[in-house]
Order: C-alpha cells, then structure tokens, then sequence
C-alpha cells in the first residue's frame, strides 16, 4: 500500500499530518497554538504567548547561558490557515460565506467542509447547481462568492438554531502520503514552516549556541503579517528569520513563476527584504554542512513575516527560508517532507554558528565609524 | 423540512392519505433505515468508475447472496440475480426487472507527464470545474493523488474564474518522474475522488456516488423480500457512458416491467426557483413522466401512484425533462418493456461528495416494495388480458 511510504517512527511527518488537520484560520489559531506550545516546551525554557496569540518559545544560550547579552534570532512560522466565515443563513438553511485571508474560491465546489459552531464543527458540503440549471456560459466560469454555499444537510431551524453568522468554516480535514515521502494536504501553507521550527528546535537542543533563539508561531500572517508586527516588536531579535512556503513548480506553472522544485531541498531568498549577509551566511551555513538548497530571487514584497519583520522598531536584519510546495492554497498542497527536514537542520546550524560578532557585522555597512 | 410545504407543488403529488414519513426526527430509526444507511456506507465509498465496476459487483453479490434463487454475471460485468415467485423457477410467472446501476462518473488515467504527473480523461458526465483542488484515489490499489491548482497568487484576473480546460488537469501522486509514475500507474487506471462517508444530522447522508449506489441500496434491501411475481434485480455497469449494462441486461432478463432505481437530481438549494429545483430532500422518491431516454409507463407509473396514495408513502414528480437512465435501454429491449424510474433525490451528484435523504430512501423501498407485492402481478394479468383479446 502506497500509505506507508514514510516510517511510523518518523516524528516529522507525523507532526506534518498533525498539523495539516489542525483547524486554525487566521485570528482563531489558539487551539493550535496550545499543541505548538507544548511541542515547543520541550526543548525551550520559557513559552508564552502575546496579546494577538502568537506562540514565543525561548532557547537561552548554552553552554554560555550567563553570557551577558547574547545576540537574538527570531525564528518566525505562521499557524494560521485561509478559511471561510459564514455571511448569511438563508432559507433552507443553507450558509452563505465570505473568505478569510486569500482563498482560492475555484476549489471550493463539490468540497467537505466543517462548520465550526458553539457546540462543535458540523460538517457540510459546498454545493454547486446541475448543469442543466446553467447556460454554456456559466459552465465555463467558476462560481462568484454570491453563488457559494454550504450545505449541512440540517434542517433549517436546526442550522439556525446551532450556526451563527460569524462561525468559521475550514476545508474538513484530509492529509495523504503521496509516493516519495511527499505529503498532501490544507494548510500545509504553512504548517510546513511550523514543522521546520519543531525540527529546527528538536535538533537545536542537541547542540550549542551562543545566541537566544526565539521560536516563534505567529498569527494572522494570511490577512496582512500582523502576529509578525507585535511578536518581532516584542522580541527585539537581532536576526530574524521567516520560515514559510515558496510556489514549486506544477503543472502549468514552470520555472517563470515558481522559483523550486518540490524534493530540492529548502529556497533561500535573495533580494530587498532580506538582509544580504543573513542571506549569505544561509548559504555559507547549507554548503558548510551539505544541505540541500536553492535560491529565489524576490525583488519587493516577499509577502512572508520576513516583510512586518524587517521594519520592527528601528529595524531587524531578516532572512527568508522557505519550503517548495505545489498547489499554495488549495485543500491538497504539496509538500516533500525531506525538503521541510533540510530547511529544519538549515536553521539549527544556522543558529548554532550565530554569534555576537555576526549579529555586530550585520550593522557594519562598510561605511566607517 | 418546513419549506416542503410552502413551496407550489404539482397537482398530482396530492396524496390520498396523510404523509408519514418514515422515520420522523427524534423517534428510533426503523431496522430499515439503519440498514440502508449501513449498506450506502458499504457501497459509497467503493470505487466503480464505468467499465471498472468491480469492487461494487463483489460487495453487492456478497450482500444479496442469502436472499436470491440464482445470480449470474454477463460479459459486460452486469451482476443479475433472481429471485422467483411462490411457484418457483419451473413457473416463474410475470418477471419484473430491477435496475441500479454499479457505476460512477471518474476518470481513467490515459498517460504520463515528463513530471511525474498522471494525464486523465473523464469518464462519464463530469464538470471539470469540481475537480480542482479534489483529493482522489488512483486504481486498485487505491494509490493517493491530488488534482492541482494554478496557485491563486499567480493567477492573472482574467483566469481566475475561467473554468479550466479537462486536457490541463492532472493528478499528482508524488512521482518525482514519469519513471516512478510509469511504476506506480498503469494506463487505464481508473481514478475517483476521495470523500468522506458521513451522516449530516438525523437523516441525511454525505457520499461520494449516490448516483446510484443509492439505487443499489434500495435493491438490495428489496431483495430480502419474495414477491407473488418474479424479480431480476439487476445491478448494471456503464450507465454513465450511454445505459449500455442496462441494454444487454433487460435482454438477458427479458422481463415484462422494468422499474429503474436510481438517484437524481435533487436543486432545492439556495438559490434555485422552487419550479427549477427538479425533486427536493425529504419530499419522498421521484417518479417521472419522461425524460430524455424514455417515456415512462402511464399505467406502471399510475400502479406506482396507488400504492403511495394506499400506503401513505410520500412521492414528488421528478420536474425536468432532462437527463436519462437505464429506462432509456430497458423500454426497447427485444419487443419492448413497460418500465418507470423511482428515484432518490440527491444534491450535487457527479461531484466529490452527493447528499441524500435516508427518509427518500426508506420511502422508494417501501414504494417498490408496495409494488410488488400488490400490484404488479394484477397489473400484468391485465395487460396478458388485452394481449391475448388483441390477437
């Protein structure tokens, strides 16, 4: 059976399929939030969470823990998930709904989903009208929002008596192992990145660094970076790391739009959000130690935490590593769980080597005193 | 469901009796009723594209052997199984054909990208646009495959809401090369979508092919019966390519009546005109006057009305003239066969997942049941009658 392509004993795909079936759309990540924080408990010494919800783990230095001042790297993943928000109930008890963060509404018809009530998620159906119900034209178009629904099957005073406008709805979970070790899933945009902060941090407490690494779960990136914006503000990191998904090439989209291929190992990102020496060292650090990489180019707005990050208080060196995934946004993205463990032992060398002096030179412009 | 009530109806849809359901909210499901909804959650989620029936053929033999006389497959793979009246099969008397389709709308696997990808054809009625995003399941072995999306982000406006070509849909299943797909995937594997089997509150069903395994339930659970005419239920292959099991089976059986079960299309959604909605949940099985293949039997269709008004059993009239079913192939077999349809409402059918009734479907059993017990072997005598008085 092609199910047991990954061994039971691997920790990572595991996590990887946990995550992907966590339901947390932006602004509502907290369920989430308490198994990260609980994952990352094991290998920091202090967890919290801030006023928007994002998850801070602290892994002090060590073996120079007294060290006065050690430099800092925040390393930065979002929890949360696109998903959609009930509008409307209308007659017959069917949902009308609204997007949350950007969904792609052309994979919506005919999907599972849940309705997350008060009293649990109930699941549904998005429905879709017969094709003798449409003209030529409105077979060749995808629905408009107005046009969506989700069915619960309940009658409509039960829908109405146990939905409320406002209750969220996400894609009803379902990972698969693919061939190859490659898993497919929602959400994997970007729990991968979450898995490479639980690996980054699984391998880091084998290890000795000189800085404070700050693992940090972030929130609502999907609707504007902003658990980037107070959780960078309340880290003050010297070094700050985003860790997200990257376009891989697919069908129908080849080498100029997407930057990597799926199995190549993690992308390093060139260009204006990213500190170019944070960048260098990125790559100094995956030669150094053999690990598989590419590189992208991102000339603007990366559209990651690394953007909200960069212009944190006075301002923080940031770097971009990123996992390729096929399909971003849509209920089965694809991910090669090698990739998401390279880019996991990428960050523990890369905060391993991180010292004082590197945090000091990413200031030094070459300018003079 | 309330709206059942203020929406117009037809006139023939008065009952003669006040309508029970079957199984109202809150009362313990009959044993009935939870036995069609078992045997949907056997059958569901089996898979059975056109031409590949064969997971549906085996679970459904299993299923009826207890209950029937004699079953025997054809060459086309339709499965046939009789069950004869109290006189036995020396004296089979009237034989009435029931007809259920085993297939389902899907994909076969029809080549192999440079990258790993599976091309694919659709196999019966499918709009391309609910394959997008859809997980699935890739032959025998039930290899696990994702049908992509040009990723949102990169979408240029003017294609976000073109529906997208069949030919440029592919399924990955993880291969990093046409080698490794070439080793995991034939070509002329079927395909069909992965979806969940589920029960949506008291008495509704989420599920991928209710068209028709919903008719195979019904069949099966009317074959626990014996009847005073002789049944040949018939669980056929290829509907969805044009009723071609249907066709060779109705001249194996060479029935006198032929009744097709099968799921329709239920539109009593959000959005849809009330004379639009074609057949709606809960309002109890659809007869029809016609459709595209077949025009149903007036005075069949007229038994099938008295037995609801006599039992009380709930009916609609299916409120389209499209589409087609077995009907289409049964009623011109040999020198032709008066035959009707009773049909199951189900939304979003030839989707990832339909949702049905389990009251509509408890109702069509009770419906045919209601038949045959007392109408059909009366209703054939009389047409015997005529025939004889004619010649």
């Amino acid at each position: 059976m092609p199910d047991t392509h990954a061994p039971d004993g691997d920790n990572l795909t595991r996590w990887l399929e946990e995550l992907s079936q966590a339901v947390a759309i932006s602004g509502h990540e907290q369920e989430l939030a308490r198994w990260v924080a609980e994952r990352l408990g094991s290998w920091c010494d202090e967890v919290r969470q801030d006023p928007l919800g994002n998850v801070i783990g602290v892994r002090r230095a060590r073996p120079w823990k007294d060290a006065p001042c050690p430099p800092r790297v925040m390393l930065a993943a979002h929890l949360d998930e696109v998903g959609l928000v009930v509008s409307r109930i209308e007659r017959g008890g069917f949902l009308r709904v609204l997007p949350v963060g950007g969904v792609n509404p052309q994979v919506l018809m005919g999907l599972v989903v849940q309705v997350h009530t008060r009293e649990g998620a109930l699941p549904g159906v998005v429905g879709f009208l017969p094709p003798h119900l449409l003209s030529r034209e409105e077979m060749g178009r995808f629905p408009r929002w107005d046009d969506l629904f989700v069915d619960t099957g309940l009658p409509e005073e039960q829908v109405r008596a146990r939905v409320g406008v406002g209750d969220l709805v996400s894609v009803r979970p379902c990972s698969l192992r693919l061939l190859g070790g490659r898993l497919a899933g929602k959400a994997l945009d970007n729990r991968a990145g979450v898995a490479v902060l639980l690996e980054c941090m699984s391998r880091l407490a084998r290890m000795g660094h000189a800085a404070e690494v700050y693992a940090v779960a972030t929130v609502q990136e999907e609707v504007g970076l902003r658990g980037a914006v107070t959780g960078t503000f309340g880290v003050v990191p010297d070094v700050g790391v985003a860790v997200d998904v990257t376009f891989a090439r697919q069908r129908g989209v080849g080498e100029s739009e997407a930057p990597a291929e799926l199995g190549r190992g993690p992308v390093v990102a060139r260009g204006a959000n990213m500190h170019p020496k944070v960048t260098q060292r990125l790559l100094e650090v995956a030669r150094a130690h053999g690990v598989p990489h590419q590189v992208e180019v991102i000339p603007g707005r990366s559209g990651t935490d690394a953007w909200a990050m960069q212009v944190s208080r006075s301002g923080v060196a940031t770097g971009l590593v990123s996992v390729p995934l096929r399909y971003m946004h849509s209920p089965v993205e694809v991910v090669d769980v090698e990739d998401v463990r390279q880019a996991g032992r990428l960050l523990a060398h890369f905060c391993a080597e991180l010292d004082a002096e590197f945090a000091r030179s990413l200031l030094d412009w070459g300018v003079g005193a | 469901m309330t709206q059942a009530q203020a929406a117009p109806q037809p006139q023939a849809q008065r009952p003669l009796q006040p309508q029970p359901q079957p199984s109202p909210p809150g009362q313990a499901p009959s044993e009935r009723f939870s036995r069609l909804r078992e045997c949907l959650e056997l059958l569901c989620p089996l898979p059975g594209v056109s031409g590949f029936e064969g997971p549906v053929r085996e679970r459904v033999a299993q299923l009826i052997r207890p209950f029937v006389d004699r079953w025997e497959t054809d060459p086309l793979g339709n499965l046939l199984a009789w069950r004869y009246g109290p006189d036995g099969p020396q004296q089979p008397g009237p034989v009435v054909m029931l007809a259920a389709h085993m297939d389902e709308v899907g994909l076969v696997v029809s080549g192999f990208e440079g990258d790993g990808t599976l091309r694919v054809r659709p196999v019966g009625g499918l709009d391309p646009r609910v394959l997008v995003g859809k997980a699935v399941r890739v032959g025998a072995s039930r290899l696990a495959g994702v049908i992509g999306v040009r990723p949102i982000h990169l979408q240029k406006p003017e294609e976000r809401r073109r529906a997208p070509e069949p030919e440029a849909l592919v399924v990955d299943i993880g291969a990093a090369g046409r080698e490794q797909a070439e080793q995991a995937v034939q070509v002329g594997d079927p395909v069909v979508f992965e979806a969940p089997f589920l029960v949506l509150g008291e008495r509704r069903v989420l599920a991928k092919a209710l068209d028709d395994r919903v008719g195979c339930c019904v069949l099966v659970e009317l074959l626990r019966e014996r009847y005073p005419v002789t049944v040949v239920a018939a669980f056929t292959v290829q509907e969805e390519l044009g009723l071609r099991g249907a066709q060779v089976a109705a001249f194996r059986a060479d029935p006198h009546l032929g009744l097709v079960l099968e799921g329709t299309v239920g539109a009593d959604v959000a959005g849809v005109e009330p004379h639009h909605e074609v057949t709606r949940l809960g309002a109890g099985p659809a007869l029809s006057v016609l459709d595209q293949a077949s025009i149903a039997s007036p005075p069949l269709v007229a038994a099938l009305v008295r037995v609801a008004g006599r039992r009380g059993i709930p009916f609609q009239w299916r409120r389209t003239g499209a589409g087609g079913n077995d009907a289409g192939a049964i009623h011109v077999s040999r020198a032709g066969v008066p035959t009707a349809s009773v049909s199951v409402p189900c939304r979003y059918i030839h989707g990832p997942a339909a949702v049905c009734d389990l009251a509509d479907v408890e109702a069509a059993v009770e419906l045919v049941q209601g038949f045959l017990q007392e109408e059909a072997a009366p209703l054939l005598q009389r047409w015997r009658r005529h025939g004889s008085e004619g010649g």
